[in-house]
């Protein structure tokens, strides 16, 4: 699969391009690169609804940091102690990578997933459910739960934005 | 291997930008980077060479199919990531308007 | 720049908002409620008619969207949905007076709702309940940003 691998080190070139540009929209822009090239990779993984939501939340999440970004425009980016901070990240991320690569060595390779739970899923999601989109019989059949706790997850980040927003000296709002 | 190993990569590129960056902005670009490689990671874990997509027709007989579970739940934390992001930035616009700058070095009062 | 706000974009961006505004909505209408036999589902649909939202207010401004959809009626509907959402929750588990691991067939044999009622109508609150958190989100926003200025 090596359109696979050509994915992601656009990816990869354009998160480090996002990183290091000064200019704070043109990062924001890069981010936007980043996320369409996840939207492509979730098509070439067959994973077609979570391309549609990664690209519509994408945009959404955009919209919000260009409002965030446009107004107050500092292009601040210098650090202090440069050199003793940058060298213990990187070893950081060193060690990181490298106890990533032990463990990666017992997971199965990449395309031989195996379906242990899933097999009972798929096969009583058409005779039993009726439902020809197996994510959707998951989320909403089997996996309630989860779907109740996403929706509280979105009503606590509106409840602690609109908590946020609130002046102290009483400000009309609604 | 190599797949993940380079997925793993872009992970620790968000890393390093949340570690070192002093612009409340740049914190917040690189927590929705490694939202975005934790996500293709799990998708990663989960595919079938030769599978097609989870999605039934009326008439096929299916030979194999990517595993559905990581899909359902990667809907769940896309949506989740989004909220993250919102309120991390209503309190960035929140914090300039208290101290007039977004450098994180100059944001030391502790009152209220 | 305020003022640019206030009345929104030029007007190429308007007549092109008012011929796709329509579509946009539509289109995630449709993809909320097939979400039981194609890709999609309950939140991509709320996100789109979300997004419908979004576009009305970048490209007229904050006043025209505010009056197409009041703030309060936002939090009424945000709060709705999700208590719609939990009730139907709670009827798949108190019907069968099952324990908490059992919600599988709770959820299956409550001969309330059956299989072909029970999904459309949750998905239908999920899209609600999406779409007005996330512009209810945007909305306040933008009201910081006014005023702070």
């Amino acid at each position: 699969m090596i359109e696979i691998h050509l994915i992601l080190l656009f990816m990869i070139a354009a998160a480090v391009i996002a990183v290091e540009v000064k200019d704070l929209v043109s990062s924001v822009v890069a981010i936007g690169a980043v996320g369409m090239g996840l939207c492509i990779a979730f098509l070439l993984l067959k994973a077609p609804d979570l391309a549609i939501m990664q690209l519509v939340v994408e945009i959404l999440s955009l919209i919000i940091l260009i409002r965030a970004t446009i107004r107050k425009d500092l292009p601040f980016s210098a650090s202090g102690r440069w050199v003793f901070n940058t060298i213990s990240t990187l070893s950081f991320i060193a060690i990181f990578l490298t106890a990533a690569y032990i463990s990666l060595k017992h997971i199965p390779v990449f395309g031989n997933a195996v379906l242990g739970v899933s097999k009972t899923y798929l096969e009583d999601a058409l005779a039993g459910k009726g439902a020809y989109n197996t994510i959707a019989s998951i989320t909403l059949n089997y996996r309630t739960l989860d779907t109740l706790g996403e929706a509280v997850a979105l009503f606590t980040a509106v409840i602690g934005i609109l908590a946020i927003a609130r002046r102290i000296g009483g400000q009309k709002e609604g | 291997m190599t797949v993940y190993l380079l997925c793993l990569v872009l992970f620790s590129v968000g890393l390093y930008c949340v570690l070192r960056k002093r612009n409340i902005i740049k914190i917040i670009i690189g927590i929705g980077i490694m939202e975005y490689a934790v996500n293709l990671f799990f998708i990663l874990l989960g595919y079938r060479h030769e599978g097609r997509s989870p999605i039934f027709a009326e008439d096929q007989m299916i030979k194999n199919v990517v595993d559905p579970l990581p899909q359902a739940v990667v809907l769940t934390t896309i949506v989740i990531g989004l909220s993250v992001t919102l309120l991390l930035v209503s309190i960035a616009i929140r914090i300039y308007e208290k101290y007039g700058t977004f450098d994180i070095t100059k944001i030391d009062n502790l009152k209220g | 720049m305020l003022d640019r706000e206030d009345k929104g974009m030029t007007l190429i961006v308007k007549t092109v908002t008012r011929i796709t505004l329509g579509f946009i909505l539509l289109y995630g209408i449709y993809i909320g409620f097939s979400g039981h036999a194609s890709p999609g589902g309950g939140f991509a649909g709320g996100v789109i008619i979300a997004l419908s939202f979004v576009h009305i207010m970048l490209a007229f401004g904050k006043d025209v969207a505010l009056r197409h959809l009041k703030a309060r009626m936002l939090r009424v509907l945000s709060a709705l949905g999700g208590l719609v959402f939990l009730f139907v929750i709670l009827m798949g588990f108190a019907h069968k007076r099952v324990p908490l691991d059992m919600i599988f067939d709770a959820v299956r044999s409550c001969h309330i709702f059956t299989n072909d009622i029970i999904i459309p109508l949750c998905e239908m609150v999920i899209v609600g309940a999406g779409l007005f958190a996330i512009f209810t989100a945007l909305v306040l926003l933008s009201k910081i940003d006014k005023n702070s200025e």
